[in-house]
């Protein structure tokens, strides 16, 4: 059988894996519903017995590249490594199985975790007031917008509805801005790389309700000014957010707090090494000052004698951007990660994915252009400009190293730089993986010069080639549709 | 040398004047950012209703690669007569040729003050200042 | 420490190839006032084995809602629910290459994921009885908020959603949370003494949505078709919240006529885990796939004519749209969708047939039973329902909450938490395939002690 396919093609009708017992009360009447409220044809299913829909999905993940067979460079994405043991301590059942609406006695051990995790998020940022309720960091960063825009309406500030972001940043935070109801006002970045603080004087004002700001930038610089930046956005009556996407290279070695930020998010799943999962599930908490505190989504944790119980009642709460609490699985790998690296391993991991980038960097410049050739943060930016001779561009080079067995790095962002390759090796990387790859990027820039041909080419050792993406939107089959 | 029978917007759109009539396209330039080099055929062309009335500068429809997407901005206002059929059927059209087959819509024009808009000299200019 | 690999040996090599001295020289960019001086006010690191024993004591903190000691049976549903998981669910999902992978932005390297989820979307558009679907949503809050939201955007001009006091009271929040700066109002439409929505003439030509919820969070079957009916007189889109399992005997939304379908794939091989990670379901259309919010996988070719998928229609997405896109949704919760997938593939149409009929049967056995007890009674019995039914009591519910709890069951919701104006005397219950006969009866014997101690009323 051809092993490329879809569990539909492979479907035997009445063959099924799920099989449930025998009925131990009377079997269900249907004539007690509405009729008309019965469904009248089965959905189409796959009808796969188990063995096939266990070959099925086996033989699709080795279809995949993971952190866990190979080198995942991602820049902004914090590809770290994935603890096994976060696995397995999520399955327990005292951890599965509990529901948020039993009697708060009876879930301690879950809002203990929540309390707990919050509180070592606080002491990383400085920032006291912690909500563990958004989904991924875009829901975080809509969440802190959402309670700025409550800050300034509660104070009357109605005019302020602009909000400031730098060229270089991630999409969500413009798309989140729009969905909080404000105006995206692009700020330049200078020469340096950095926020052109000429810009921002210009832009800033009484219209300003938050500056968004990543620190480090995306370019992987920190904001060097950014205790000026947030004095200014202060003085103008604004706020500034801190997009912590980037914290890998900075916690335990610098506070938010510090810098004047007022609110920040953090990705769990970059910074606190749980898993990407194809496209999460993460988690975005965020992190804001004692003043912005009231306005924090519900439910919360709250400490009460006799225990630890969800509040979903505070007044001034924005409301909830999803159910329940939280992505609590998500949340207990981060606090079992956290727990894992206590106070010193903090500061460590910023340090080691500090050193593993500038090591890349110095071991790649001479064969790869880099717009900002200094000293970098957690990842840098190369791009193709020295291989423009040979017609070669950054999705070739991805191609290319996909062949030689690591996962690209990011391409094509952040829009600031044309062609831009952007490198995150992280802390968990070993130095001959470093080499490894750095011998590869080598070789890759010498059949720049003397084979382009092959890198148009690539990739040649995965499952299919260059796939034509103008087809897929041009004729769109979105979905399995059975011959007739 | 760019069709100097036109006038042209900094955002890469030009109006051609016949009469009372605009018709009005994109220009290369829009194509080939839209498509630069990464795969990125045009898939899909978001055009107005006739009898729809613009005014100067604003957005009529959108225009999409794999990659990109891009605002069709009018440079002169007026109403809709005219949505070029073909290329909703044959977006290559638009990439063959911007100038002539390629055209978007046919506008009644509201206004004829071109003195606001690049003339072929000027858009040039400023192409090569963005290089 | 745990999880870096450096030795000193390989940081003293790197330092010297970097041409610096220390890591803290690394680090000149930050300002010296900036930077700590310090250590964080946080413990020591664990061990592994001092963290798997630190875990395992907070999870015993914790009842959950099966498994001796900690409770021999329990009825708390109320949007989340404990189903049956196969264990090719965890095994499968369990892999490292789902885990460990991230978003499919370099297609020849992600065929998994990605044929994952072009499967994925055909078992939720067909679920749901739609045409297309996503590669899912954060949850069914979450779905629901952005269903609205492009709702709003498919019919201009319009800025109120009508939406039933039956949805479920996060969504409503959600709902709230995300449309407040938008201009849009939210008017809600009462549910009748059948339980079920009563939308009078809530719905005009100022309405842009209609969202229902099917069955609604008193679990009574709404009548989906007329509330669909009703909104396209009305020119308005038409939303239906779903709930999977139910969607094995239920009539699917795109069958009963609604533009938009959205559901919280939670009870889809997941358990209740405390409210999350779960996924959204959201399908509608194809018509309106510009218009869809979350990411869509679509079958292509490669240069050699072999079949492959690829994400799509990325220009709606933030990280080319920016400030204009609908949506900013990036990570999604695709591991949990693909336990999803594999739950509804290892189920087919006959397995999930089946479970929903052991629900059902479930259900109306405890019903039937409790429904005869005297001082109790069923208020929404006539509407019909699925797995979960209000119970009337003939004392407080919380009462009977701990009751039951003495009983060492977990009992429903108690209504009031969410319905004050129904009163106190509300109870919620849900019945799943694992609940047993034995257990109903044991649920059925405490209330009618109960009932027996009680004074009448």
């Amino acid at each position: 059988m051809n092993k490329d396919t879809l569990l539909f093609e492979k479907s035997r009708p009445g063959q099924r894996t799920l099989r449930l017992g025998k009925l131990d009360v009377p079997p269900a009447d249907l004539s007690a519903l509405p009729s008309a409220a019965l469904r009248e044809k089965p959905p189409l299913l796959p009808e796969v017995g188990e063995l096939d829909l266990v070959r099925h999905y086996v033989l699709l993940s080795k279809k995949n590249i993971s952190i866990t067979d190979s080198f995942y460079p991602l820049g902004s994405c914090t590809m770290k490594y994935n603890p096994v043991t976060n696995e397995a301590l999520v399955q327990i059942p005292g951890l599965a199985d509990v529901h948020p609406e039993e009697d708060a006695g009876r879930v301690q051990g879950a809002l203990s975790v929540m309390q707990r995790l919050a509180e070592g998020l606080a002491a990383i940022t400085g920032l006291p007031g912690v909500t563990l309720h958004p989904a991924a960091g875009a829901q975080g960063e809509l969440t802190a917008l959402l309670v700025a825009h409550a800050h300034f309406h509660a104070q009357g500030q109605h005019q302020r509805d602009k909000v400031l972001i730098p060229d270089s940043a991630h999409g969500t935070n413009p798309a989140s801005a729009t969905i909080a109801g404000m105006k995206a006002v692009e700020l330049k970045s200078g020469p340096d790389g950095l926020v052109d603080l000429e810009d921002l004087d210009a832009k800033v004002g009484d219209d300003t309700a938050v500056l968004m700001i990543t620190n480090p930038s995306t370019l992987g610089l920190f904001e060097t000014n950014i205790a000026q930046i947030c004095e200014k956005v202060h003085a103008a009556g604004g706020l500034v957010y801190m997009d912590g996407a980037n914290l890998n290279a900075i916690m335990g070695v610098a506070r938010p707090a510090d810098f004047g930020v007022d609110m920040m998010h953090i990705n769990l799943h970059k910074t606190f090494s749980t898993p990407h999962g194809g496209g999460g599930p993460g988690a975005g908490p965020i992190c804001v000052t004692e003043a912005l505190e009231r306005y924090l989504p519900v439910p919360r944790v709250v400490e009460e004698e006799g225990g630890l119980r969800l509040d979903y009642d505070a007044p001034d709460s924005i409301g909830m951007l999803r159910g329940w609490p939280g992505n609590f699985g998500v949340l207990v790998r981060a606090y079992a990660y956290l727990r894992r690296l206590g106070a010193e391993g903090v500061r460590r991991v910023a340090e080691n994915a500090v050193l593993n980038a500038n090591y890349l960097r110095a071991k790649l410049r001479e064969a790869y252009h880099l717009p900002f050739d200094r000293v970098c943060m957690h990842e840098f930016v190369c791009n193709t400009r020295k291989q423009r001779e040979s017609g070669v561009h950054a999705l070739d080079i991805a191609k290319r190293l996909i062949d030689l067995g690591h996962h690209p790095m990011t391409i094509y962002f952040p829009l600031v730089v044309s062609e831009a390759m952007m490198i995150e090796p992280t802390e968990t990387e070993s130095k001959s993986t470093l080499d490894a790859f750095v011998e590869d990027m080598l070789l890759i820039a010498a059949e720049a010069a003397t084979d382009p041909e092959k890198l148009h080419r690539a990739p040649v050792t995965t499952p299919v080639g260059r796939l034509d993406e103008g087809r897929a939107v041009r004729q769109p089959i979105l979905r399995y549709t059975p011959a007739s | 040398m760019r069709p100097d029978d036109r006038f042209y917007l900094p955002s890469h759109e030009w109006i051609k004047i016949n009469g009372d009539t605009g018709i009005i396209g994109i220009t290369d330039f829009a194509v080939e950012e839209l498509s630069s080099g990464n795969e990125g055929d045009l898939v899909y062309c978001d055009l107005p209703e006739t009898g729809r009335q613009l005014e100067d500068g604003e957005t009529f429809g959108e225009i999409e690669s794999v990659k990109a997407v891009a605002d069709l901005n009018t440079p002169l206002a007026g109403e809709v007569i005219e949505v070029n059929a073909a290329i909703e059927e044959h977006l290559e059209i638009v990439a063959e040729d911007p100038w002539e087959r390629g055209w978007m819509v046919k506008i009644k024009l509201g206004n004829k003050d071109t003195s606001k808009l690049l003339d072929a000299a000027a858009y040039e200019d400023l192409l090569a200042k963005q290089n | 420490m745990p999880f870096i690999q450096n030795t000193d040996a390989d940081r003293a090599e790197m330092l010297a190839a970097i041409g610096v001295k220390s890591v803290d020289d690394l680090f000149e960019q930050i300002p010296a006032e900036l930077r700590l001086k310090e250590a964080l006010p946080i413990d020591a690191g664990l061990s592994e084995n001092e963290l798997r024993a630190e875990v395992a004591e907070l999870a015993s903190w914790n009842s959950p809602l099966a498994g001796a000691p900690h409770s021999k049976g329990s009825f708390l549903g109320a949007g989340l629910y404990r189903h049956f998981i196969p264990t090719v669910v965890d095994s499968l999902q369990g892999r490292h290459e789902f885990v460990t992978a991230y978003t499919p932005y370099q297609p020849e390297g992600s065929q998994g994921t990605l044929t994952v989820f072009f499967e994925f979307q055909t078992m939720v558009a067909e679920l749901l009885g739609m045409e297309i679907a996503n590669a899912s949503m954060y949850d069914g809050c979450s779905a629901a908020a952005e269903a609205v939201i492009m709702a709003a955007n498919m019919v201009r001009g319009r800025d109120r959603v009508v939406v039933s006091r039956g949805v479920h009271p996060h969504t409503r929040r959600t709902l709230e949370t995300y449309l407040r700066w938008t201009g849009i109002e939210l008017v809600e439409a009462p549910l009748g003494a059948n339980g079920r929505t009563e939308l009078g003439g809530l719905v005009d030509d100022s309405t842009c949505a209609v969202l229902v919820q099917n069955p609604n969070t008193l679990g009574v079957i709404e009548d989906i078709e007329g509330v669909a009916k009703a909104s396209r007189e009305a020119g308005a889109v038409s939303i239906c919240s779903a709930y999977p399992i139910s969607l094995g005997l239920l009539k699917s939304p795109g069958r009963a006529g609604f533009d938009i379908a959205v559901a919280d794939g939670q009870s889809l091989g997941n358990p209740p885990a405390f409210g999350g990670p779960s996924f959204g379901l959201f399908a509608c259309a194809q018509e309106h796939v510009r218009r869809m919010p979350g990411r869509i996988v679509g079958q292509t070719v490669d240069g050699e004519g072999r079949r492959g998928f690829a994400l799509t229609f990325q220009t709606r997405e933030q990280h080319i749209r920016r400030a204009k896109a609908s949506s900013n949704i990036c990570t999604n919760n695709a591991l949990i969708a693909l336990r999803g997938a594999i739950y509804m593939a290892a189920a087919g149409p006959e397995g999930l047939r089946e479970v929903a009929e052991h629900c059902l049967a479930k259900a109306q056995y405890a019903a039937k039973a409790l429904g005869d007890l005297p001082g109790f009674e069923l208020p929404y019995a006539d509407s019909g329902s699925f797995n979960e039914f209000v119970l009337r009591c003939p004392i407080p519910a919380a009462q009977i909450n701990r009751a039951i709890d003495q009983a060492g069951m977990i009992g429903g919701l108690d209504l009031s938490r969410w319905y004050p104006e129904l009163g106190d005397d509300l109870l919620l219950l849900a019945f799943t395939e694992l609940n047993t006969r034995e257990e109903i009866d044991r649920l059925v014997t405490t209330l009618a002690n109960i009932a027996a101690a009680a004074p009448v009323a």
